[in-house]
């Protein structure tokens, strides 16, 4: 090709791609933006975007803890702190204090997967900043309350039972059975 | 507006035997003043807010849309954010050259607003070199430019200060060849006088007038791009090689003031393209009033310049950032060339037919629609490419 249709070429091809170039970047104008205007300009909270397994910030639901320790044993780093004492009297299991430190917590999942009620479980609730490290203490207790107390047969209190279900549904989507990393979870085990 | 200052000084508001020149300094004062303080910095301002929201969309982002209603203040915001900041000086620079370079660009971008003709008496002054007067002093910049460049006393700074006068020493040449033709289908250097042969219909326009003005437009509009340090020509402050090139050592209000010059300088990019090619402030003689005819010619310039500035914008989002001997070669082998052909190309036509050829405008224009239309076919096949999820609304 000669130097004076090599310049040529050179010129349409510069307009040409041009020409390509705007008519992409203009049909983005007509085009919805992705950007997902957190926090406050969302359709739907994000936290109810998230699904159910999400590790959030723990929550205990103290009207099904059995007050049985077993996340304070399981918890490596210590972050959880209860005290249940045996009442001398009625012989019931009293919680006085249920603490997390959401600062240490590491968001293992360690002390859900033993609690026998499901009681302490993550939420899908992730925004935990605060002013101050004493206000990241989540303190369950404020009265001491008796623990829960499972029944021999099915639970028959309708103020405790949806609490217990949801519970239950913690520990069944966390269940680990047979295979190595438990059955993959499914929309209809709600 | 010498008239009006003739008028009020008549009409005895300073006593019987005023002090001339005072009056007129005084006049020149509040004139500037409110062309200055009320048009361009804001002007700049808001181009600053739009550009990053017109960006934003094309990269499928929203931009800022915070600050006031869909973030419009946020130029305000970004402009006391940056007078509160300290105004550092460093110790190795040149510190009254230094100080002075942001004056000299912000120079350059108010100066020419002397001769911006806004409507038929809109304009402040209407010099008979009016566009050989607007394209030398929007080249000041370049002497603020390297004056920063050189004070900071700073290797990227010298280097952005450098291919910046280097970028707009070249690019005058071409810019100045694509005004030649239009000033040979005149006969004058006055806005105002290229501005009143054109006509209100885009066949009329000069753009339109032959094929040469047609690329000469065309030219104008890339090299003005270049001048203005515009993306795909912002080499001197391209970040990735020169940090922020000549601004590198400036913070502040100063810093600001060389921005704010860039972004102003687009009106000024589109108030010469609508000028020389575009027929200004044309506009169809619907009222008798002289008035409302005025205010609709503003609306006329102004729409006909935004339309130029979000052009740019839209050329900023899309193209990449050129190399510097693609830009050199881009002027001297492609630019200079051929505006030299469209000047000789115009005086023959100018010699052919003296009056214009109507047939021509009328053609050219057609084809400028086949062309728009190809264009908007164009995107309307990348839009079906895509199957996003549409959304026309500006507003988010």
């Amino acid at each position: 090709m000669g130097t004076s249709a090599q310049y040529f070429k050179n010129i349409k091809e510069t307009v040409f791609s041009i020409f390509e170039g705007m008519a992409v970047s203009g049909s983005h104008f007509m085009r919805k933006p992705y950007t997902v205007q957190y926090p406050d300009r969302t359709d739907v909270r994000v936290q109810d975007t998230l699904p159910f397994r999400y590790r959030g910030i723990l929550e205990v639901d103290l009207e099904i803890c059995t007050g049985c320790l077993a996340c304070e044993r399981a918890c490596p780093i210590d972050c959880i702190v209860i005290s249940a004492e045996k009442d001398p009297k009625t012989k019931a299991m009293v919680l006085a204090q249920f603490d997390i430190d959401i600062i240490k917590c590491m968001y293992c999942g360690l002390c859900s997967e033993p609690c026998p009620t499901g009681s302490i479980h993550h939420t899908t609730e992730f925004e935990g900043a605060d002013y101050s490290t004493e206000s990241m203490i989540r303190r369950f207790v404020k009265d001491p309350v008796l623990a829960y107390k499972p029944k021999k047969g099915p639970e028959t209190d309708p103020q405790i039972l949806p609490i217990l279900n949801r519970g239950l549904r913690y520990l069944s989507e966390y269940e680990v059975s047979g295979e190595k990393f438990g059955k993959p979870p499914t929309d209809d085990a709600a | 507006m010498q008239q009006l200052v003739n008028n009020i000084i008549a009409s005895g508001a300073f006593g019987k035997n005023p002090p001339r020149d005072l009056i007129d300094a005084l006049f020149i004062f509040i004139f500037s003043a409110i062309v200055f303080l009320g048009v361009a910095f804001p002007f700049a301002g808001i181009v600053s807010w739009a550009e990053r929201r017109v960006w934003g969309r094309i990269q499928s982002r929203i931009g800022p849309n915070r600050v006031g209603p869909q973030g419009f203040l946020q130029w305000l915001a970004d402009g006391v954010k940056n007078c509160c900041k300290e105004d550092i000086i460093p110790t190795d620079a040149d510190a009254p050259l230094f100080k002075m370079a942001p004056y000299l660009v912000i120079l350059a971008f108010v100066v020419p607003w002397a001769v911006m003709p806004f409507s038929q008496d809109l304009i402040l002054a209407d010099l008979n070199v009016g566009i050989l007067y607007f394209t030398s002093v929007t080249a000041l910049t370049v002497v603020g430019v390297l004056m920063a460049g050189w004070a900071s006393n700073d290797k990227w700074s010298l280097i952005g200060g450098i291919r910046s006068a280097a970028q707009i020493v070249s690019y005058e040449i071409p810019a100045g060849l694509s005004i030649f033709p239009v000033v040979l289908i005149t006969g004058t250097l006055s806005m105002q006088g290229i501005i009143k042969a054109q006509g209100w219909s885009p066949n009329t326009w000069f753009m339109f007038s032959n094929p040469f003005c047609f690329v000469a437009a065309n030219i104008l509009f890339i090299s003005a791009l270049a001048e203005g340090n515009r993306t795909p020509f912002d080499l001197p402050e391209a970040e990735s090689e020169l940090v922020a090139g000549f601004a590198t050592e400036y913070s502040g209000m100063r810093y600001l003031f060389f921005f704010m010059a860039e972004w102003g300088n687009l009106f000024l990019i589109g108030a010469l393209i609508t000028t020389l090619f575009l027929g200004g402030w044309q506009f169809p003689h619907v009222s008798q009033n002289r008035i409302v005819m005025n205010l609709l010619e503003l609306v006329a310039f102004n729409a006909k310049v935004l339309f130029i500035v979000f052009f740019s914008m839209w050329i900023r989002a899309t193209l990449p950032r050129v190399r510097i001997d693609q830009l050199m070669s881009l002027c001297w082998k492609y630019f200079v060339p051929i505006s030299f052909l469209d000047m000789i190309g115009t005086a023959i036509w100018v010699a052919i037919w003296p009056n214009g050829n109507p047939v021509a405008g009328w053609i050219l224009f057609a084809l400028g629609v086949v062309a728009l239309m190809l264009f908007v076919r164009r995107i309307m096949y990348y839009l079906k490419r895509s199957r996003m999820e549409l959304y026309y609304s500006p507003i988010i």
